[in-house]
C-alpha cells in the first residue's frame, strides 16, 4: 500500500513536486538567514573582541564609568605586575595591555606649518614584540594597504582613508597632539610607517596604531595602561566561563567606593553585545515563525488545491472502502515524506548559498560611513551547526500543518453525496 | 432471481432537512433483493434512485424504517464498519468512471485489493482475471488518459469485480457512452452476473440499460411505483 502510495505521489508532480519546491526554497531562505546572520552577529562580537573589549575587559572602576571619553586619567598603573598576577590566576587566557587614546594629527608643510590637521582616535598595542600576538589578533599585516608594518619605535600606521585625507605617504611624518594621563599637553612626531584598512567604518575613518611603548612614552604612561583585555588561548569566547571568571575577580578585587579599583567585564556585557546576542537569537526565532507560518498558509492552500484536484481520487478511495482516518493520515504521511525531502533539498542549497556568502559576503560599508558601532563593513555568512537542521522546523511543520488544514475537508465530506459528487 | 435475499427494505424513508422544512426523497420503501439479480431502480431524475442506491452502499443511513444489506443493518453501522461493508462485499461502478489518473490500468485495478491487504500473488491473479473479464490484458500499462470513454468504463467495471464482490451498485454507469460502448458493457456485466452470480443493481433511466435489466423497480416521487420481472429471451 505504501509503495502504490509513493507511486502516485512521485508521478503526480502536482502532490510532489511543487509543494517539495515550495518547502525547499523556504527552508533554504530559513537557513542562508540563519548562517548569514548567525555571521554577521559572530563576526560583529569577534570584531569588538578583537579590538574594542576581549573576552574579558579589565580596567579602573573611573576607566569603565566613562569608557566612551577614554580617560586615561583613570589608568591603571603597575601593569607588569597585573599581568604576572592574572596570567598566574588565570593561566588558560592570554592578556595583553593596550592604551585608547583620542587626539589630532598634525601634518606640517615645508615651513614646518600645520597645512592639514584631523582628529583621530589611538590604538596602542604591543606590535613590535618578537613573540607579539597583537598582529594576528589586529589583522594588520592583512590590513596592509601601503607602506610597511612599524619595525621600529616612534612608527605608526594610519588608516588609509585618514592618511588620504591627510594627504600623507608612508615615510612621511606627522605630529600627534594630545594630553598625557596626568592632562597636560603632549606633541609627539611619529613616522608613517604604513596605512590599514580594517573594513570597519569606525576604524577606518580616523585611526592611528601605535606600539604600547611609544603610546606610554608619549602619554606619559609608563608601566600604565588604560585597558588589559583577556582572550581564551582557543580564541574562542565561552561566555558561562568568562562571566565565571569575572564575577569571581569582581568579588576579591572590585570596591564600589574605590574608583582605582579593578573590575572585569565580559564580552557579552559590554558595549551592549548581550542585547545583540539576544536580538540575534530572537531574529532568528521570528525569522523560523514567519516560514512555518507563511509556508503553512502556501502549503494549506497547495493542499486545499490539491484536495480540490484529488476530491474525485479521495472520493472512489472511500467509495471503495477506505477508512477516512487511514486516507488523512496517509496524507500527513506524504506531506511528512514531501517536508523531509524538502527540507534536506532546502538544507542543501541554503548551506551552498551561505557557503557561497561565508567565501563572497556583502559589502555595507557605504551604508555605515558615518557609524560608530564596530561591526566589519563587509558581512560574511557563517556556518554554524544548527544550520544543518534549524531548516527541518519549517520545513516538516508547514507541510504537515497545510496538509492537516486542507485535510479536514476529508472528516467534513458527507460519505453520502459522494455518488452525486462523483459524477459532476 | 435466487431466493437468497441479501438485501432487505422494510419501511424506509430518507427525509433531507431543506431550510426549516424537510424534503422526502424516499418514502416507505419495502424492497428485497435476491443473490445473482441483476435489476434496476429506473424512473426520472429526483425519483429517488440514487439516494436508494446511496443507501444500500452504506453510503448514507435511513432516516426511518430499516435497511438490512448482507446481515448487516446500514442504519447502526459505525462510519467504520459502513467502509469495511463497502470493501469487503460491495463494487461500484460511476457514470464518470473515476478511475485515478495517475495510476495504470494494472493499478487500479489492483487497488480495491491493496486495501483488502491481498497478497501480491493473489493480487496478480485476480488483476488479470478481472482484465480479462473485460477484455483489457493488452491495457494494463496504459494510464486512463490514453484509453477510450468505454475503455475506461470496463476498466472500473473490472476494478468493481476484481475483489468479487456480493453486490455491484452502477449509477448511470452508460450515461457517458455512445450506443456501441453501452452494450458492450452491458454484456460484459450481465456476462459477470450469470458467471460469478454477483448481484448488479443498477440506477439508470437509460433505455440502453433498461433493456438489459432481468428486474425493474420503478421509482416515482420517492415510492415504488411498480416491480417487474422482465422475461429475457435474449439481450438488447
Amino acid at each position: 500500500m505504501i509503495k502504490f502510495l509513493l507511486k502516485g505521489v512521485f508521478r503526480d508532480h502536482h502532490r510532489s513536486l511543487f509543494p517539495a519546491i515550495t518547502v525547499s526554497i523556504g527552508v533554504a531562505l530559513t537557513v542562508f538567514m540563519t548562517c548569514y546572520f548567525s555571521g554577521f552577529i559572530g563576526d560583529m562580537i569577534d570584531f569588538n573582541a578583537r579590538f574594542l573589549t576581549g573576552h574579558v575587559r579589565i580596567m579602573t572602576r573611573g576607566y569603565a564609568d566613562n569608557i566612551d571619553q577614554m580617560p586615561n586619567d583613570y589608568a591603571m598603573i603597575g601593569v607588569d605586575e597585573i599581568l604576572d598576577n592574572l596570567h598566574n590566576r588565570y593561566p588558560e587566557m592570554i592578556f595583553i595591555n593596550r592604551i585608547k587614546f583620542g587626539g589630532l594629527l598634525d601634518v606640517a608643510d615645508e615651513n614646518g606649518e600645520t597645512k592639514i590637521q584631523g582628529p583621530t582616535i589611538g590604538i596602542a598595542a604591543d606590535i613590535l614584540s618578537e613573540n607579539s600576538t597583537e598582529l594576528d589578533r589586529l589583522n594588520i599585516l592583512k590590513a596592509l594597504i601601503r607602506g610597511e608594518l612599524p619595525q621600529n619605535p616612534g612608527e605608526i600606521l594610519v588608516s588609509d582613508d585618514f592618511a588620504k585625507k591627510l594627504e600623507i605617504v608612508p615615510g612621511q611624518e606627522v605630529t600627534f597632539l594630545g594630553s598625557t594621563m596626568y592632562g597636560s599637553m603632549t606633541m609627539q612626531n611619529f613616522t608613517l610607517s604604513g596605512t590599514v584598512k580594517f573594513g570597519t567604518p569606525a576604524m577606518d575613518r580616523a585611526a592611528i596604531i601605535m606600539d604600547i611603548t611609544d603610546a606610554q612614552y608619549a602619554l606619559n604612561m609608563e608601566n600604565a595602561t588604560g585597558e588589559i583585555l583577556g582572550y581564551f588561548s582557543d580564541n574562542i569566547y565561552n561566555n558561562p566561563k568568562a562571566e565565571q571568571i569575572s564575577g569571581e575577580f569582581n568579588a576579591e578585587f572590585s570596591d564600589p567606593d574605590d574608583e582605582f579599583s579593578l573590575t572585569m567585564s565580559d564580552l557579552k556585557h559590554q558595549s551592549g553585545l548581550s542585547d545583540y546576542v539576544d536580538y540575534a537569537d530572537h531574529f532568528i526565532g521570528i525569522i523560523i515563525f514567519v516560514f512555518i507560518g507563511a509556508m503553512s498558509l502556501v502549503l494549506w492552500n497547495s493542499g486545499l488545491l490539491g484536495g480540490l484536484r484529488r476530491y474525485g481520487e479521495i472520493g472512489v478511495r472511500l467509495a471503495i472502502g477506505e477508512y477516512k482516518g487511514h486516507i488523512y493520515r496517509s496524507m500527513i504521511i506524504e506531506s511528512i515524506g514531501i517536508g523531509v525531502i524538502g527540507s534536506v533539498f532546502g538544507t542543501i542549497i541554503g548551506l551552498l548559498f551561505s557557503y557561497w556568502m561565508a567565501v563572497k559576503g556583502i559589502d555595507i560599508g557605504s551604508m555605515m560611513k558615518t557609524s560608530s558601532i564596530m561591526f566589519p563593513s563587509v558581512i560574511k555568512a557563517t556556518i554554524v551547526s544548527h544550520a544543518y537542521y534549524i531548516g527541518f522546523i519549517p520545513g516538516l511543520l508547514a507541510t504537515v500543518i497545510g496538509t492537516m488544514l486542507a485535510g479536514i475537508g476529508i472528516y467534513k465530506r458527507q460519505t453520502a453525496s459522494l455518488f452525486k459528487e462523483l459524477e459532476t | 432471481m435466487e431466493n437468497s435475499k441479501i438485501i432487505s427494505i422494510e419501511g424506509l424513508i430518507k427525509w433531507f432537512p431543506i431550510g426549516g422544512g424537510k424534503f422526502t426523497a424516499l418514502n416507505d420503501i419495502n424492497l428485497t433483493f435476491g443473490k445473482g439479480e441483476f435489476a434496476g431502480l429506473v424512473g426520472p431524475s429526483g425519483s429517488g434512485k440514487t439516494t436508494l442506491l446511496n443507501i444500500i452502499g452504506s453510503l448514507d443511513a435511513p432516516s426511518e424504517g430499516k435497511a438490512t444489506v448482507l446481515g448487516q443493518s446500514i442504519g447502526e453501522l459505525s462510519h467504520k464498519k459502513a467502509a469495511k461493508l463497502r470493501n469487503e462485499h460491495l463494487g461500484f461502478i460511476f457514470q464518470t468512471y473515476n478511475l485515478l489518473p495517475v495510476y495504470s490500468v494494472y493499478e487500479n485495478v489492483e487497488f480495491p485489493l491493496l486495501l483488502l491487504g491481498k497478497n501480491a500473488e493473489e493480487r496478480k491473479k485476480a488483476v488479470m482475471d478481472a482484465l480479462e473479464w473485460v477484455g483489457l490484458t493488452d491495457k494494463i500499462k496504459s494510464r486512463p488518459a490514453q484509453l477510450s470513454g468505454g475503455e475506461c468504463q470496463r476498466v472500473a467495471v473490472a476494478r468493481a469485480m476484481v475483489k468479487k464482490p456480493v453486490i455491484v451498485l452502477a449509477d448511470e454507469p452508460t450515461a457517458n457512452l455512445d450506443a456501441e460502448n453501452s452494450h458492450n458493457i452491458l454484456q460484459t456485466m450481465e456476462k459477470l452476473n450469470s458467471e460469478l452470480k454477483t448481484t448488479f443493481i443498477f440506477a439508470t433511466h437509460d433505455e440502453k440499460v433498461k433493456k438489459y435489466l432481468h428486474r425493474k423497480v420503478s421509482l416515482f416521487d420517492g415510492k415504488v411505483s411498480q416491480d417487474e420481472l422482465v422475461e429475457k429471451v435474449g439481450n438488447g
